[in-house]
């Protein structure tokens, strides 16, 4: 691993109106017999134009908070307002659309799909979003352009590189122009000089007035972050921002 | 709503798509259905061709006909109750219709009475055996169903007068002036001339077992002098008013020859009233037989078939479960998840139709062309039933493993592996 490259010449945007709200929330598992406390407590805001990172070692609830944050799921107990509406009572389909419209997924893996070309990939969101095929097509087209590859939008995945399949991913998880971003260790899959490349596209994209949030374990990708949350053992230990 | 015809679209396309990309897969699960659409439609078709043959061979006969014989239709295990019964008589059918000719408002029209036997008929150098003859006099002319291809019946005069004139069928008539008129030609019958005076047109065979055209008529006087009266197989064929009241016409038929008989009342019944609807009763159950064993025996290739459909769509969810996470996490509802793949098993199973379809139409012409009296019927609604029975095994096969992928737990979905 390459020691971590120094951040420069940061700006820090000014916070806008209040996006998640968490009080309070639990989650518990049941693995056969035993109970396993993923979440014990933990009480979060998340503001508009925020670069957060959320840090932890494995089985401190991190993956939990990220799921629970997605509204990929839904908390055992406790609040959740994602703008306003409560998450926290949400059935599937509901949390299916506010998943759709509120918050793009960028993935550890990419998740694209094999057999479609990038602008396909990029179009999902927009075909669950009832978006016609030609603002389906233009606005696709412009998420790809904007990550840099205007010029490969008819590749399909194993004709991209990893850290182009990443940007897929990205104008993917752009295109619905969602209020958050999720990012699940981003630069996991990716060797360090591409991981450097996906994350000055993040710095870029919070810079043009994106919410990012991060999840990861390597300290060189939260530094980028202007606010760090620290998870261990399901509470939160700190959080604080960046240096 | 745009967004469930996009998801719609987008749904066909993913199932296309994975058509395309496991061609092999797909192909022997579409055989299975393939053969069971096959199995299903070539049985239908034998069937309908049974009933429509049936139904034509009925009509040969004539569904408005009583038959007065010494012997039930059917199987008699009392047999001993009818051999001594008296046979039918030429002057029964006389007593008969005076009976019938003095009741008023009678449900009956007029009693024939006949007699048959199969002989040889010559003409020139030629020869037809079997010929099914029977005799019957002018009467005869309410009861024949085909019309005449050329000629007439012989008048009551002729009948009467035992003069010596025939009436042939089409094939027996073809096969002893080949390419030429019959009307006014001589026959050969028991060492005697007749002279033909009409012949029927081709009306098929019946059941498949007995041909209506290959048959002569003489009249009663000539076909009793050359071969007398054979007791066992005199009938009187009784003609009825109304096909619809043939309760009534039975009852009063009954009553009637009961006086033509001079039965004291108590007596039994010294004759069986056979025909009208009790032929069509009789085989009834036999055709529901064959077609439920039918049906049954098919519908289980079909049901094979349904199963691979449901294994292939169990299989195309678990190594697609990562997918599905990742279409979750990006907002498909589970209407779309399970709409994909109850799309791809459905496209799996109208191809194995319309195949199939496509197999039995091919079958159906060659049994067609081989053998023209097979009874097979290929008709529209077939196509229509068979298409909605692939599509029902789609929708039914796919559905539990479509349902399942739609219930899946997004985030259990993603980590997936």
């Amino acid at each position: 691993m390459s020691p971590p490259a120094p951040v420069e010449s940061r700006i820090l945007r000014p916070v806008g109106p209040l996006v998640i709200s968490i009080e309070n929330v639990t989650k518990l598992y049941h693995m056969g017999d035993e109970t396993i406390h993923a979440l014990r407590g933990v009480s979060l805001e998340i503001r508009r134009n925020e670069y957060l990172a959320i840090m932890g070692p494995s089985g401190s609830g991190k993956s939990t908070l990220m799921n629970m944050l997605g509204c990929l799921d839904t908390p055992t107990a406790g609040k959740y307002e994602f703008s306003g509406q409560d998450v926290a009572s949400m059935v599937d389909d509901e949390l299916a659309d506010i998943r759709n419209r509120e918050i793009g997924f960028v993935f550890q893996t990419f998740n694209l799909l094999a057999r479609s070309d990038a602008l396909r990939n990029v179009e999902l969101p927009l075909i669950y979003g009832g978006i016609s095929p030609h603002d389906r097509h233009e606005r696709a087209t412009a998420a790809l352009v904007s990550v840099g590859l205007g010029d490969r939008i008819h590749h399909r995945p194993n004709e991209l590189s990893g850290g182009q399949r990443q940007r897929v991913a990205i104008a993917r998880a752009l295109v619905n122009r969602p209020s958050i971003i999720l990012a699940d260790e981003p630069t996991g899959n990716l060797d360090s000089k591409t991981g450097v490349e996906i994350m000055a596209l993040f710095e870029d994209l919070y810079e043009k007035g994106n919410t990012l949030i991060v999840v990861t374990h390597e300290e060189s990708v939260a530094r980028h972050a202007r606010r760090i949350i620290r998870l261990r053992d399901g509470l939160i230990e700190s959080d604080a921002p960046a240096d | 709503m745009d967004r469930i015809f996009y998801e719609l679209t987008e749904s066909v396309r993913i199932a296309m798509a994975q058509v395309r990309a496991n061609k092999m897969r797909s192909a022997l699960t579409a055989l299975g259905v393939i053969i069971g659409i096959v199995a299903v439609t070539l049985m239908g078709t034998a069937i309908r061709g049974i009933d429509i043959g049936f139904n034509k061979s009925l009509a040969m006969l004539g569904d408005d006909v009583l038959y007065v014989q010494k012997w039930p239709w059917g199987n008699v295990e009392d047999w001993w109750n009818y051999v001594n019964r008296p046979p039918l008589k030429p002057e029964d059918a006389v007593a008969l219709n005076r009976i019938i000719a003095g009741t008023a408002n009678s449900q009956l029209e007029i009693g024939v009475f006949t007699d048959a036997r199969s002989t040889s008929v010559k003409a020139g150098g030629e020869s037809v055996n079997g010929v099914y003859t029977f005799g019957a006099n002018a009467d005869y002319s309410r009861f024949l169903v085909a019309d005449f291809q050329e000629g007439r019946l012989y008048s009551a005069t002729e009948s009467d007068s035992a003069r010596q004139v025939c009436v042939l069928g089409f094939d027996v008539a073809q096969a002893l002036f080949p390419g030429r008129s019959s009307i006014g030609q001589k026959v050969i019958v028991q060492g005697q001339p007749f002279t033909v005076v009409g012949v029927l047109v081709k009306q098929g065979s019946f059941l498949g077992l007995f041909s209506m055209d290959n048959q002569m008529m003489l009249p009663l006087g000539a076909y009793r002098k050359y071969f007398g009266i054979r007791d066992d197989n005199t009938q009187l064929q009784v003609k009825v008013k109304d096909k619809n009241k043939l309760d009534e016409a039975r009852e009063e038929l009954t009553g009637a020859m009961r006086r033509v008989r001079g039965l004291a009342p108590g007596e039994r019944d010294n004759f069986s009233l056979n025909g009208g609807d009790g032929f069509k009763k009789q085989l009834e159950p036999i055709k529901q037989g064959i077609a439920f064993a039918g049906l049954f025996i098919t519908g289980l290739s079909l049901f094979v078939g349904a199963i691979g459909i449901m294994n292939i769509t169990f299989v195309s969810v678990r190594e697609r479960t990562k997918e599905i996470g990742t279409r979750k996490a990006l907002g498909a509802r589970r209407r779309t998840i399970l709409l994909q793949f109850l799309i791809e098993a459905v496209s799996i199973c109208a191809a194995g139709g319309v195949v199939g379809l496509g197999v039995t139409y091919g079958m159906c012409m060659a049994v067609k062309t081989a053998m023209p009296n097979f009874p097979l019927e290929f008709s529209v609604s077939l196509v229509a039933i068979s298409m909605t029975v692939a599509i029902a095994t789609g929708i039914i096969s796919g559905f539990v493993p479509a349902l399942g992928a739609s219930r899946l737990d997004p985030v259990v979905a993603l980590r997936y592996e």
